[in-house]
């Protein structure tokens, strides 16, 4: 009996009838980490897409715990739109150096400087990243691509499985998606083509805030509330900067702001916020009545399907 | 929208904190009102937020159609809204004070079969919707019998559209003991029968005013509340390896952990091992759960266990303990759904992923196929085609510790992989077709763990 009362402690609920209950963030935890192991075993050239943001920070995080006490056998990938934030770009080449990473960088400047893409009227850069992306992916030969996508986000990454299987030209058919069936995951693939792996599929916004908090994670500035200079451009905050904006008619303004997303500066709002603490985000976002992505990104609202028609082009 | 409710109060932290994770998914045929309940558990538990609810009433309204279309928030592909039907298993998000949930929802035509064995392969609890005016129909029958071939713990019989039989108790009996009787005899362990509409919102957050001769608990309640763990006392423990950690750091020269999550049961330092297929027993040293040493660990943790001896372990291997070894085996007999638009054929050759070995396999007969509508058998078919669930024999190039699908859902499942393209072929359940009635009471395996 004082055995099973120990265990009972250690799963942390007394209200569950089992003592082997997990807690839901164990749970979620736990089948990241089988998904990390997984890849490692059976790729031979796997990439973190690593942009600064709070999924790809708590990808990392559970890739660092999956193979402790040794090294994460994955390397990291940016896509540096050139209109990042400074604070995300400090603390991703700090987090690299931290854990002895090696990153790789695909840039969108080099690209549109290049000639190979051009800016958009609009001035977001978003869309303009899938080309960088997967000329990078060939050119490395990754052939597993971890992406923080969740499928709480957006009703067509709902659709998404955890190993998704990307052509050569990395394009997403939907219609044409592998069976998911139990813990049995399918990584199989031909030569040029790789898979996009989803170890954050079944988390929510407000799990991988929860979970933050209960892994004492450290996170960029920008999450939480500070004084920022801001501009609104079609009902959103944005941030004012040399990357185009504000623009005629446009007036900058103090504003107490956070952000909730991580993503290219000309699509990414802020909200307002006074919250400065991780418990004040958890709270804010449990009471909030928008999505995320509703919240604070433009590129999704460009129509019904953007997200699909992005993600079958090759976006993550 | 057809809710009338309003949202329930956002959660507090301390709300969110202490949850549990429960897995379910839907069944049901086409109009029996399955995106409705849905959506009704999804706004009623505030997933549902204001800009997809404006996105879709957007939508509807550009469409002219009167109400808002529920569906909407579930068909994400474009054609699936073009066709207005379901074509794919989509995974939803909910949570309340209790407990969150993962809900796989899965369309209900016929020619889906496979889209329902995929979501119930996950399953701690499957939801089978009937129509209280048609009561229980072929499809009713298929959903229950894949739940049972798939072995989730429990069934809801949700019987929707109560409002459309004036809420009658009779009626809503008849159809619980026509499908309980079914269900049992196939051998689903546990069946709640709950009488509801979605539409009106009887019994599936609220309880309902309508029918006061219902007892028992609504929908989310039952969600909330159903077991999502079993006891592990009798379970046969067991760990896949997946790989091998050696960090190979002044900190850590001789470190060697084996790494996996754990299938079924428990395991303990100092327990005595066997690995598999190779057969060579040691002991448990130190068991590390992501980091941090303990002293047990269990079904479905993480974890990378150390062995007192050096032997030769790599990922596929099979870690198990010394007195519950399941026999390997190059013979395998399942049941199985096969889930690919190619057919599957005797002599095929394949590629068999179980737990995380991958082996070369060959389809040696198809002895039959059964029909899901009144459990029939058809001898030596030759083939299965996609959403065909039949028994077959395979061999496999290397012997493979498999348990009984009945013992344990994750060592008695295993994938066919088409070694040319990478497709994943088939689903498959090793042992016997369907639950006995009885569960079978194992008392004489004490091994010291009291509940």
């Amino acid at each position: 009996m004082t055995t099973a009362a120990t265990v009972s402690e250690a799963a942390g609920n007394s209200e569950e009838s089992s003592p082997y209950a997990l807690s839901h963030l164990d749970a979620l935890e736990s089948e990241a980490v089988h998904i990390f192991r997984e890849v490692a075993g059976e790729f031979e050239r796997p990439v973190i897409l690593f942009s600064g943001g709070k999924d790809s920070i708590v990808m990392l995080h559970l890739a660092l715990k999956a193979f402790a006490p040794a090294a994460v056998p994955f390397s990291l990938l940016h896509v540096d739109t050139g209109h990042n934030f400074p604070e995300v770009l400090e603390y991703r080449d700090r987090t690299v150096k931290k854990h002895g990473l090696r990153l790789h960088v695909a840039s969108v400047q080099d690209y549109i400087d290049a000639g190979k893409l051009r800016e958009r009227p609009d001035g977001t850069r978003n869309p303009l990243q899938t080309v960088p992306l997967t000329e990078k992916i060939q050119s490395e030969r990754f052939d597993a691509v971890f992406g923080g996508g969740r499928r709480d986000e957006e009703k067509a990454r709902a659709k998404e499985r955890v190993f998704s299987l990307r052509d050569e030209f990395s394009q997403w058919d939907p219609r044409r998606q592998r069976p998911e069936l139990w813990q049995l995951y399918n990584g199989r693939h031909a030569p040029g083509e790789h898979v996009r792996v989803f170890p954050l599929s079944n988390w929510t916004e407000l799990d991988v805030w929860q979970y933050i908090a209960r892994e004492g994670i450290e996170l960029p500035e920008i999450y939480f509330a500070h004084d920022r200079e801001v501009f609104k451009r079609s009902g959103m905050w944005l941030t004012a900067g040399d990357w185009g904006g504000p623009k005629n008619g446009e007036t900058v303004e103090k504003r107490l702001v956070r952000y909730r997303t991580v993503g290219d500066m000309s699509c990414t709002g802020a909200v307002d916020s006074d919250a400065t603490t991780l418990d004040a985000v958890i709270a804010e976002i449990a009471a909030s009545r928008l999505t995320e992505r509703g919240a604070t990104r433009a590129d999704d609202k460009m129509s019904e399907a953007a997200m699909e028609d992005r993600k079958r082009e090759g976006y993550f | 929208m057809t809710s009338t409710t309003e949202p329930t109060e956002p959660l507090s932290v301390e709300q969110l904190s202490a949850t549990t994770l429960l897995r379910f998914a839907t069944a049901g045929s086409v109009d029996d009102g399955k995106s409705t309940l849905v959506g009704r558990l999804l706004h009623d538990s505030k997933s549902v937020l204001t800009d997809q609810l404006e996105a879709v009433e957007r939508v509807s309204a550009s469409r002219g159609q009167d109400a808002p279309d529920l569906a909407l928030l579930t068909d994400g592909l474009r054609a699936e809204r073009e066709q207005g039907i379901t074509i794919d298993v989509a995974y939803r998000y909910f949570a309340t004070a209790r407990r969150r949930f993962i809900l796989a929802d899965t369309p209900g035509h016929v020619q889906y079969t496979r889209n329902m064995v995929t979501g119930a392969s996950t399953a701690d609890l499957a939801v089978v919707l009937v129509d209280a005016r048609n009561g229980v129909i072929e499809q009713t029958r298929r959903h229950a019998a894949v739940a049972a071939l798939l072995r989730v713990p429990h069934v809801v019989l949700a019987v929707n559209k109560m409002d459309l039989v004036e809420y009658k108790e009779s009626v809503f009996a008849a159809i619980a003991e026509e499908f309980t009787a079914y269900a049992s005899e196939l051998g689903v362990p546990e069946i709640t029968a709950i009488p509801i509409s979605a539409l009106a919102g009887d019994n599936v957050v609220e309880a309902s005013a309508n029918m006061d001769w219902y007892g028992g608990p609504t929908v989310l309640e039952h969600l909330e509340t159903v077991p999502v763990s079993h006891d592990l006392a009798h379970c046969h423990a067991r760990l896949p390896v997946q790989y091998v950690i050696r960090p190979q750091t002044a900190e850590h020269p001789d470190y060697r952990g084996y790494a996996g999550q754990i299938a079924a049961g428990t395991f303990r330092v100092g327990e005595q091992i066997t690995v598999l297929p190779s057969g060579r027993s040691t002991k448990i040293s130190g068991i590390d759960l992501l980091g941090k040493p303990v002293d047990v660990a269990w079904t479905t943790q993480s974890v990378t266990v150390l062995l007192e001896d050096d032997i030769d372990i790599s990922r596929g291997d099979l870690i198990v303990p010394s007195k519950d070894a399941p026999p390997t085996t190059q013979d395998i007999e399942a049941t199985v759904c096969h889930v690919a638009d190619q057919p599957l054929t005797v002599g095929h050759r394949v590629l068999l992923k179980h737990g995380t070995r991958t082996v070369k396999a060959i389809v040696k007969d198809i002895p039959s196929r059964l029909t899901l509508d009144d459990l029939s058998l058809h001898p030596h078919p030759g083939q299965l085609v996609a959403n065909d669930i039949g028994r077959v024999k395979i061999r496999t190039a290397e012997p493979l510790p498999v348990d009984s699908y009945a013992d344990s859902r994750r060592t008695g499942s295993f994938i066919l992989i088409d070694p040319n393209d990478g497709t994943t072929l088939t689903a498959g359940m090793v042992g016997e077709s369907f639950a006995a009635p009885e569960p079978v009471k194992d008392d004489g395996d004490d091994d010291g763990w009291d509940f």
